[in-house]
């Protein structure tokens, strides 16, 4: 006998991050994906926006790795509220671990949550976990081959963050073939060549996510 | 460790209805997926074994019908299909478009005794 059904594969993943997205939305928090292979520099990103919008906005952090808390206690020492989240070996985040999340941070008094997600260009895309946009970082020594190779975490993510742009001589790298194909691949994609070592390009990059981040939480 | 998230997903889907269709096993479970809704795993039967051991699920062959991306240009009128590098309108370029299939991720039926 056949049995129609018609029924999505990651339905459950789907329904908590629009609950997360609701919780979210009550309380003017703006949710922020960050993305990229391990070594891109999230975390170097993620305090630097921190050192630049700590002022304007109040800042609460999801740090996500498979094991450990390196990169949560750099976080604590710069006084911001943050998780380690350890996904005990499993290449992505999902919807149901932020939702436990949240419940450690105090919501009135955060505006901006951002989660840095497992170092993986390739799992985290598939999984929403109830943001309200994604930045993808992907720095020079990678190559510039990645986008076409993994095409939906760049697909799908606001912008495009190209990382230690202060390496470019050194590498056989050709930042208008990244940009083109992110281009291709979502045409309203915004793309910023950054370096969180030298400062070089974070402050339009901060500009643009600053401006985001507004609209959302005044809405 | 993604493939075991998905496999437990298609079980989530599948094992509820088939339980209240009285079925006593499930043999096929046929899927569904869009070349636009990213990699598939390769490896999924195989999870899938482990997964489903010990539901009405075990032992299961699952087959999978990839759904070609498929889009309209709301400037040139062109409909077809597109490959995922680049996604526009291979006529005009535009980028103007919708996209009609290609964005599929579901279990689409099952065959069960």
């Amino acid at each position: 006998m056949e049995i129609k059904i018609v029924k999505q594969i990651l339905e459950w993943n789907e329904d908590v991050s629009n609950e997360v997205k609701a919780t979210l939305s009550e309380n003017s928090i703006c949710l922020i994906n960050v993305m990229g292979s391990p070594g891109a520099g999230k975390t170097s990103l993620i305090t630097d926006i921190i050192n630049r919008l700590r002022k304007t906005y109040r800042i609460g952090v999801i740090e996500g790795d498979i094991a450990g808390a390196i990169d949560a206690e750099k976080i604590d020492k710069m006084g911001i509220p943050v998780v380690q989240l350890q996904t005990d070996g499993a290449c992505h985040i999902e919807a149901m671990s932020i939702r436990h999340m949240l419940s450690f941070f105090n919501l009135d008094e955060i505006d901006v949550l951002i989660v840095e997600n497992i170092g993986n260009l390739v799992c985290p895309a598939e999984f929403n976990i109830g943001e309200d946009f994604r930045v993808a970082i992907l720095s020079i020594p990678e190559g510039d081959d990645k986008v076409e190779k993994y095409p939906l975490m760049f697909e799908t993510s606001e912008a495009l963050v190209m990382n230690k742009y202060d390496m470019l001589p050194y590498f056989e790298f050709d930042d208008g073939r990244v940009e083109k194909n992110v281009k291709d691949l979502n045409k309203d994609a915004k793309v910023f060549r950054v370096s969180t070592k030298t400062g070089e390009g974070a402050e339009d990059f901060v500009g643009w996510l600053s401006d985001k981040i507004a609209a959302k939480i005044k809405e | 460790m993604h493939e075991l998230a998905i496999t437990q997903g298609i079980i989530a889907a599948a094992v509820p209805e088939a339980k209240r269709h009285g079925a006593k096993k499930i043999l096929e479970i046929r899927l569904r997926i869009g070349e636009y809704s990213g990699v598939f795993p390769e490896y999924i039967q195989e999870y899938f074994n482990i997964a489903s051991k010990g539901t009405l699920a075990e032992g299961a062959k699952l087959v999978i019908e990839k759904v070609p991306i498929v889009i309209r240009c709301n400037k040139c009128n062109f409909e077809g299909e597109i490959p995922r590098r680049k996604i526009q309108c291979p006529e005009c370029g535009g980028l103007d478009i919708k996209l009609i299939s290609g964005r599929e991720y579901f279990v689409d039926s099952l065959e069960v005794e």
